[in-house]
């Protein structure tokens, strides 16, 4: 960024907001250097700014589509999960939020969970859905892990798991802080079963998804500049009214005080996750 | 001098009066003993009634009561020979929570749990009862240690949460907790925990994932504050009465969820008013507790443990 950029591209969004023809969808800003972009190019590098490298967020499809052999893979049914056992309701009722979230995201909840090829090896790979719900973990999740981990060891297959979520789902109340215990146990069974369990964080993890199934990985890789807490920068800055160190809680903070192993840009995921999958399931590869 | 809660304040006014009367003398218009006996009965109807239908927002209030028994009230009066063990052999000694080896009825038992303190310096030094990385890691280290002893663990939980600072974050908070609660699952020897006074979101069930989960009468457990609640779903924490009664935290409400397996009863008026009842109380449920799983294997506690919790919430009745 330089004044150039700072000058040009109010110009530029000046000369967009005024025509009014022009579709929504047809433009992306990065949220990282505020660069205009067409829709369509940007989805195709996997929402990579190509400007300034920054991670958008992705659904579960885009991640299957990039992470399996030609993107084919067979989705897993996930077990319906008991729906609103609190009969919450705060300014909106928990169940109508569910339907929203399910209009927008065309998803049953915030998981999604596929089988398939990558490279030469079966994995099960768990994807979480931020913009269901901000990804929160309720026991449609819980389910969803627990299928993962059961669909893993009874294929005898590794299991990747994309975290994306801004904690627990309140609205489950204390149903949805008892998955951190029952992902735990689904993620003990594919270790029991001698199967790798690998983490992918992405943005944001955060509450008690990161202090549960999301930091219990053999390995645990980051993708940058992603979100990665327990308790959120603000919350921190509340209680302790002081000002947070520079990229705090971001991946690149993690990995320097040894949090996480790498960070893997998404271009490189599934190359990377060939060759670390390759290596954890000893296969053999001609020198 | 017992601190009395809000909704309490009739019953204050009665014990105040019950006082101004053992103070007078006797004449010749009034009989002492007789009002004082009169008004002893009232009040004790009044705090019966009164905490019989407590709101989940007054249970917040007597859990977080300065006055209830904490960790170390409980290790003194049912635990003999106790041995506090420090430190997490990696950073520090985080004494939010404190654990240690002693007797329990003779036997050889592990206790851990959170410790909130009792006045200003105590509170301070025990940062509340909210744990860093090392109280989780202290944790880890304790249970393992009973598992190589095959020594049975009681954890006794009291915390508004995991605490959220810079350095603990730094250290992993999130990591800390995910492998404290993994140790629970995953430990061969017997493991009872109770919910003494705040059960606080993951800093909470990092101690509690045991084969027995148990909650005071008057104790809390949820996945956040109705404060913190309140502020998110409501954008005001002046919703936080409301976020309480929308969450289910009380024993009660916990027991029906079939999330706890038994609530111990308190005495009249709340654990902080009768501390030695509430010791009774525990010592009866603790010792059923122990004596039914001590007869099992350890694979079998494992795998019942972990079959409780898969099971959590999955029997309800479907929408």
């Amino acid at each position: 960024m330089n004044w150039i950029t700072n000058f040009v591209r109010p110009k530029i969004q000046a000369v967009l907001e005024n025509k009014k023809d022009t579709p929504d969808n047809l433009w992306h800003k990065c949220s990282g250097c505020g660069q205009l972009l067409y829709l369509k190019d940007y989805l195709e590098v996997q929402s990579v700014c190509p400007n300034c490298g920054f991670h958008g967020r992705i659904d579960p499809k885009t991640r299957f589509k990039h992470l399996f052999n030609k993107g084919e893979h067979a989705l897993i049914d996930l077990p319906k999960a008991n729906e609103d056992p609190l009969k919450f309701k705060d300014q909106k009722k928990y169940t109508d939020r569910l339907k929203a979230a399910r209009a927008k995201s065309e998803s049953k909840d915030a998981i999604s969970v596929a089988y398939g090829q990558i490279g030469n090896m079966n994995a099960v790979i768990a994807v979480q859905n931020f913009l269901f719900m901000g990804g929160s973990m309720g026991m449609g999740v819980g389910n969803g892990i627990i299928a993962a981990a059961e669909h893993a060891v009874a294929k005898k297959a590794p299991l990747v798991l994309f975290s994306a979520a801004g904690g627990a789902r309140m609205q489950e109340g204390i149903l949805s802080l008892m998955q951190m215990p029952r992902t735990t146990v689904a993620v003990e069974m594919v270790k029991d079963a001698g199967l790798p369990y690998i983490v992918v964080l992405t943005d944001p993890t955060t509450g008690g998804v990161t202090a549960s199934y999301a930091m219990l990985g053999d390995v645990q890789i980051a993708e940058p500049n992603a979100l990665i807490c327990f308790a959120g920068p603000r919350v921190i800055k509340d209680t302790i009214r002081e000002e947070l160190p520079e990229g705090f809680q971001r991946s690149e903070y993690l990995l320097d005080h040894g949090m996480v192993d790498m960070i893997v840009h998404r271009h490189e995921m599934r190359d990377n996750l060939i060759q670390l999958l390759g290596l954890l399931m000893k296969q053999t590869k001609a020198a | 001098m017992l601190t009395y809660l809000d909704f309490e304040k009739p019953i204050a006014e009665l014990e105040s009066r019950i006082r101004d009367m053992n103070n007078l003398e006797s004449g010749e218009e009034i009989n002492i003993a007789e009002e004082v006996g009169r008004l002893e009965g009232k009040r004790d109807k009044l705090l019966r009634d009164t905490y019989a239908k407590l709101t989940p927002w007054q249970k917040i209030k007597v859990a977080r009561h300065p006055q209830r028994p904490h960790f170390k009230d409980y290790v003194a009066q049912l635990i003999t020979d106790f041995m506090p063990l420090a430190g997490d052999r990696a950073f520090a000694d985080d004494v939010a929570i404190m654990g240690g080896l002693g007797r329990f009825n003779g036997q050889s038992v592990v206790v851990i749990g959170h410790e909130k303190g009792h006045d200003t310096q105590s509170r301070i030094k025990h940062n509340f009862g909210m744990a860093r990385p090392e109280g989780y890691r202290k944790t880890v280290r304790l249970l393992k240690l009973a598992e190589q002893f095959d020594i049975p663990v009681i954890t006794l939980v009291d915390t508004s949460g995991a605490y959220p600072g810079i350095g603990a974050e730094e250290r992993g908070q999130a990591e800390a907790i995910a492998r404290s609660t993994e140790a629970c699952l995953g430990l061969k020897v017997p493991l009872v925990s109770i919910i003494v006074g705040e059960g606080g979101s993951g800093g909470a069930v990092a101690l509690a994932a045991g084969n027995r989960v148990m909650m005071m009468e008057h104790s809390v457990y949820s996945v956040i504050s109705p404060e913190g609640c309140a502020s998110i779903l409501w954008r005001t924490s002046d919703k936080a009465e409301d976020a309480a009664n929308a969450l289910k935290i009380t024993a009660q409400d916990l027991l029906k969820l079939n999330v706890i397996d038994e609530i111990i009863p308190e005495p009249v008026g709340g654990a902080h008013r009768d501390h030695k009842l509430t010791m009774e109380a525990i010592r009866k449920t603790l010792e059923t507790a122990l004596s039914e799983l001590s007869a099992l294997s350890g694979d079998k506690l494992k795998t019942l443990r972990r079959e409780k919790f898969l099971n959590m919430g999955q029997k309800m009745g479907q929408n």
